[in-house]
């Protein structure tokens, strides 16, 4: 779904590869992964420059200012850069207010350099702006002012004529070469269907250009294209990885749901808030779930909210039911005696048919009635579309059959009216 | 972008990639909302043509089906609107050649997952030639009792109950489809309806934005206030928030962001919609909406507060008298669908077919109620498949091997035999596989392959009246019917059918009884007095062990057996064996490239 940050490591193989085949020319780039899974002996094997140049190594997690943040190593030996990994993987580590693990590095030679130059590509609704500066590198945002942009529209290439306000003051022994790379890579960004590419810095080594720093994101509604005979082998991504943004760690709960959710073609999303919260919602459809979420927290009960949860794009009995499960387990873990809320919402459907989605919550409803009970679990439903009628009756029915306090509406009520019913719920005296 | 109407009670739109369901919803709500003709010109299926036939109110209508987006252009010159339901693979290819149709100008894209780029393209494009395009990743949109696109608004119950069928006075803009139903009627109880609403889609560059629309509601002199719905991520709404502080926005509007709850999530977070994903402080809900309020926008405090906020600035403009009285009328009645009523519980209608021997609706296909896993974890072989298939029980291993063995035995009897004789002069004639396989199974019947049943008949009847040998032959001889079952062109007693032999030492060894097979030995014995070669040939084996089977298995009652032998369900035996040695000869005559066959005049008997 949509813009995917990816590694530095494959923001840099994915250059590698297609400038060769884009320009025919061969960028000298060197660039290794570690992990936990990572076998030093076998790494150096496959890539014997490591142990014949000395190395940078710094974490490759979605997240920047390593250098400010003494998070990169420079001037090492492989053996260095092992007890470098070792001491930090797996650590935590705060980056802009998110805590995480670090889990991955990138290791490259270590290249001695006196240039560093800014590039970035954004892509925006009518083109793409590409950005450029001979100030690069960690001090960037001080020297803001010496970054020229120019925006390229749609279906316009970078011609020399576009690029020559970003090129002008080069020394002309460089210019013709940053020129070429610069155009390059715009190609490369759309080519690949980048939506952000940056290097900061890249470098110029025996006079070619060299990216020391670089990120990416990519556009994955594109990964059908990787089967274009074009790209033979289907590889023109490769083997990529879409890591999940740095801090997001996720439960055993989510990571089911998480698998759940790329096995169908249907939408299943589900985070944790705050698993102590006494507000629980399952919500039909990518607008109402954010609008069910919002009301909980705009009507001052934000702390309360338990979880976010998305369910869309016509998910089978099976699936909703797998969902569903989940949602009630850890809406009713550890019964407290008070009471709890538990949001089933949904705005009016256009298309999608409410009875039959709803027999796979109904179904883990009855599964889950006792801890259900348990936990004083108060069910509030909301949801209109096709069968609507049909599904809310079954909805009722159940409130009956399994002795639950359940509150049932349709259409004629409004989309959130049940937030504050929840809310009232809880905060009434036990 | 146009700047005022896109549609009107003539609208007329190409349909791209047949899909049943939404074309009847337009076709429905044309018909609710009195319009002459349907929305829908012409439907584009790639690769076909013809027509589709739809309803429009209780009568049936053709649509006209092309193969290509040029063709329906030509033949369909005032449709339009090009609704576009290809998948996200193919969307963007064919939004660009509609794009180019000098005919279409407003292209709806309903696929999510477009890619950016892509979009881009036809941003681009639009923007070049003064085109709209509603989309990607989206329901569509509605001009109350005009026109709508596709799924917009849902059932019939609910678009007569948001008074759909007919103008009203508010402009509505959405990024969520979804969302767009709800505010429908959110906006229908507090207002006197909508006039039109627009969903343009979830991703990061919609074809076209909150702003395009609202500027365009702004010229639509029906339109006396516009409700706007946007969401986090992206900066659309601020184009909207510039367009407020410029002026260029003289109606009411009432606006709200969603996505407030961003701010709860530890980590940058994307959320379900690809272009509502947290970023910086100003593509946030609490960024955008307080813009909008700044640039004089009424925004509530909370989405449960949104419909009060419309309901008010609906009621000032009512105070001001600016809201002309809605002309109300009742809509038509749409007849109901057979399988929603149905399913609702409403109607009931008869089947027109019943099956009981196999499943295709489950998780996987059954054969009489057996999976089709566990057919291949035992190590079922075709003999079981057709005892399930067939008789609607397992029959036990022995039975299932001496069904794969007849079937084996009559597979193929040579090229003379006048089936495969058939089959191979109809091969040769160059026709296909079906044809020369058909034509060789139609030659059997009484005279050739056709004899098991008969024989089976005739043996069980004999032997289970307790005739002898002499007196079942004599009389059927005096009754004029060949006994079936014995006699054998060129086989006799000296050199026996070997396949005959191999049916009957499986039988002794494995059959707990072979009583008809010992019958119809005693009746070759006596016929054989008669005449060498009246020998039990292969249909009389089978027949007769055929019984045995079923009466010695214990899986069949006595009317079971009678019924199994009165269809005649042991000819399928010999058709579906002799159907592979059918097939294989018409595959040899096609390897051989053999000419048409001809019969040479010498080989007849011409005369008077």
């Amino acid at each position: 779904m949509a813009r995917k940050k990816i590694r530095e490591y494959d923001s840099k193989r994915l250059l590698k590869e297609h400038f060769k085949r884009l320009s025919g020319k061969d960028l000298p780039i060197k660039s290794a992964q570690v992990t936990e899974a990572t076998e030093f002996t076998e790494l150096q094997d496959k890539e014997p420059w490591l142990s014949s140049s000395k190395l940078v190594v710094k974490p490759d997690m979605l997240f920047g200012k390593r250098g400010k943040s003494g998070l990169v190593a420079l001037n090492l030996d492989l053996a260095q850069v092992a007890s470098f990994v070792k001491e930090r993987l797996g650590k935590e580590v705060e980056m802009g207010g998110c805590k995480g693990p670090i889990t991955t590095f990138i290791v490259e030679p270590f290249i001695p350099h006196n240039e560093e130059f800014y590039l970035n590509i954004v892509s925006d609704r009518l083109g793409n702006s590409v950005s450029f500066s001979e100030c690069g590198g960690i001090d960037i945002e001080e020297n803001w002012d010496k970054v020229k942009t120019v925006f390229v529209p749609t279906g316009v290439s970078l011609t020399s004529e576009i690029v020559a306000p970003l090129v002008a003051t080069l020394p002309l022994e460089i210019k013709g070469e940053i020129e070429e790379f610069l155009k390059v890579i715009f190609t490369l960004f759309q080519d690949l269907d980048f939506t952000f590419l940056e290097m900061n810095p890249f470098t110029l080594v025996d006079g070619k250009p060299y990216p020391l720093d670089m990120r990416g994101e990519l556009d994955d509604t594109a990964a059908f294209k990787n089967f274009k005979k074009r790209y033979r082998d289907g590889c023109r991504w490769g083997n990529i990885e879409f890591p999940l943004p740095f801090g997001r760690v996720l439960s055993a709960t989510e990571s089911f749901i998480h698998g759940l959710d790329e096995k169908t073609s249907a939408s299943l999303k589900f985070t944790v808030l705050n698993p102590k919260g006494r507000i629980w919602t399952m919500v039909a459809g990518g607008g109402a779930s954010v609008i069910y979420a919002d009301t909980v927290g705009d009507l001052g009960f934000a702390n309360e909210l338990g979880n976010y949860a998305e369910y869309s794009g016509a998910p089978n009995e099976e699936e909703v039911l797998q969902y569903a499960r989940v949602v009630i387990d850890c809406a009713t873990a550890d019964p407290d005696g008070q009471k709890r809320a538990l949001v089933i919402g949904g705005g009016i459907a256009n298309f999608t048919d409410v009875a039959a989605t709803f027999s796979g919550i109904i179904r883990a409803l009855k599964e889950k009635e006792s801890k259900l009970k348990a936990a004083r679990m108060h069910i509030y439903v909301r949801r209109g579309g096709p069968n609507y009628q049909k599904g809310l009756e079954k909805m009722r029915a159940l409130g009956d059959e399994i002795g639950i306090p359940i509150e049932v509406y349709g259409p004629e009520a409004t989309m959130t009216g049940i937030c504050k019913e929840a809310i009232q719920c809880i905060t009434a005296s036990a | 972008m146009a700047t005022g109407q896109l549609f009107s009670r003539t609208t007329q739109a190409l349909f791209y990639n047949y899909k049943q369901l939404p074309i009847q919803r337009m076709l429905d709500f044309d018909f609710l909302c009195g319009r002459e003709t349907p929305s829908v010109a012409g439907i584009i299926n790639p690769g076909s043509e013809g027509f589709q036939k739809l309803f429009f109110g209780q009568e049936e209508i053709a649509i006209p089906v092309h193969a290509s987006i040029e063709a329906a252009s030509a033949a369909h010159p005032t449709a339009d609107v090009f609704i576009n339901f290809a998948s996200f693979r193919s969307a963007a290819a064919s939004s660009m050649s509609a794009l180019k149709q000098p005919t279409i100008r407003v292209v709806a894209i309903i696929a999510e997952g477009v890619p950016e780029s892509d979009t881009k393209q036809l941003i681009a494009y639009a923007r070049a030639n003064n085109k709209v395009v509603i989309g990607p990743a989206t329901v569509g949109g509605i001009q109350a009792g005009a026109f709508k696109i596709g799924d917009t608004a849902g059932t019939i119950d609910n678009i007569i109950h948001c008074k759909l069928y007919r103008p009203g006075s508010v402009g509505f803009v959405s990024k969520s489809g979804g969302m767009s139903n709800e505010l429908y009627n959110s906006i229908a109880r507090v207002t006197d309806g909508i006039y039109e609403g627009i969903a343009i889609g979830g991703d990061v560059f919609p074809g076209s934005t909150l702003s395009d629309h609202v500027l365009r509601f702004n010229n639509i002199p029906q339109v006396k206030m516009i409700v706007v719905l946007g969401e986090l991520g992206g900066r659309d709404e601020y184009s909207l928030v510039e367009a407020l502080k410029q002026g260029k926005v003289t109606k009411p509007v009432v606006a709200w962001v969603s996505g407030t709850c961003a701010t709860l999530f530890k980590s940058e977070v994307q959320f379900g919609h690809a272009g509502a994903k947290s970023g910086g402080d100003l593509e946030s809900a609490q960024g955008k909406n307080q813009a909008l309020r700044e640039a004089g926008a009424v925004v509530p405090t909370s989405y449960e507060a949104f419909e009060t906020s419309i309901k008010e600035t609906f009621d000032k403009l009512i105070e001001a008298g600016k809201i002309p009285p809605v002309k109300e009328f009742t809509p038509p009645q749409i007849p109901e669908d057979l399988s929603f009523a149905i399913k609702s519980g409403k109607v009931r209608a008869p089947t027109h077919i019943i099956s009981t021997i196999s499943d295709d609706r489950g998780e996987e296909p059954c054969y009489a109620g057996v999976p089709m896993s566990s057919i291949i974890e035992k190590g079922f072989g075709v003999g079981d498949v057709i005892s399930l298939l067939w008789f609607k029980r397992s029959l036990p291993r022995y039975c299932t091997q001496f069904i794969e063995i007849c079937i084996m035995l009559c597979a193929d009897h040579g090229p003379c035999v006048s089936g495969a004789h058939n089959t191979i002069v109809t091969a040769r004639a160059g026709k296909d596989l079906v044809s020369s396989l058909v034509s060789g199974l139609l030659t059997i019947g009484p005279r050739f392959g056709g004899a098991i049943d008969d024989a089976a008949r005739y043996f069980k009847d004999a032997h289970d009246r307790g005739l002898t040998p002499y007196e079942f032959v004599e009389g059927m001889k005096k009754k004029g019917i060949r006994v079936a079952g014995i006699g054998h062109r060129i086989k006799n007693r000296d050199n026996k059918d070997k396949r005959v032999e191999l049916l009957q030492k499986f039988a002794r060894t494995h059959f707990p009884s072979v009583k008809y097979m010992e019958y119809a030995v005693q009746v070759e014995t006596y016929t054989l007095t008669k005449a060498n070669n009246l020998v039990l040939n292969v249909d009389g084996a089978i027949g007769s062990l055929f019984l045995d089977l079923l009466a010695g298995s214990g899986m069949f009652t006595k009317q079971e057996i009678d019924e199994i032998v009165e269809i005649g369900y042991l000819n399928g035996l010999f058709v579906l064996a002799r159907s592979i040695g059918l097939i294989g000869h018409t595959f040899d005559q096609k390897r051989l490239k053999q000419p048409l066959y001809r019969h040479p005049w010498e080989d007849v008997l011409y005369t008077k």
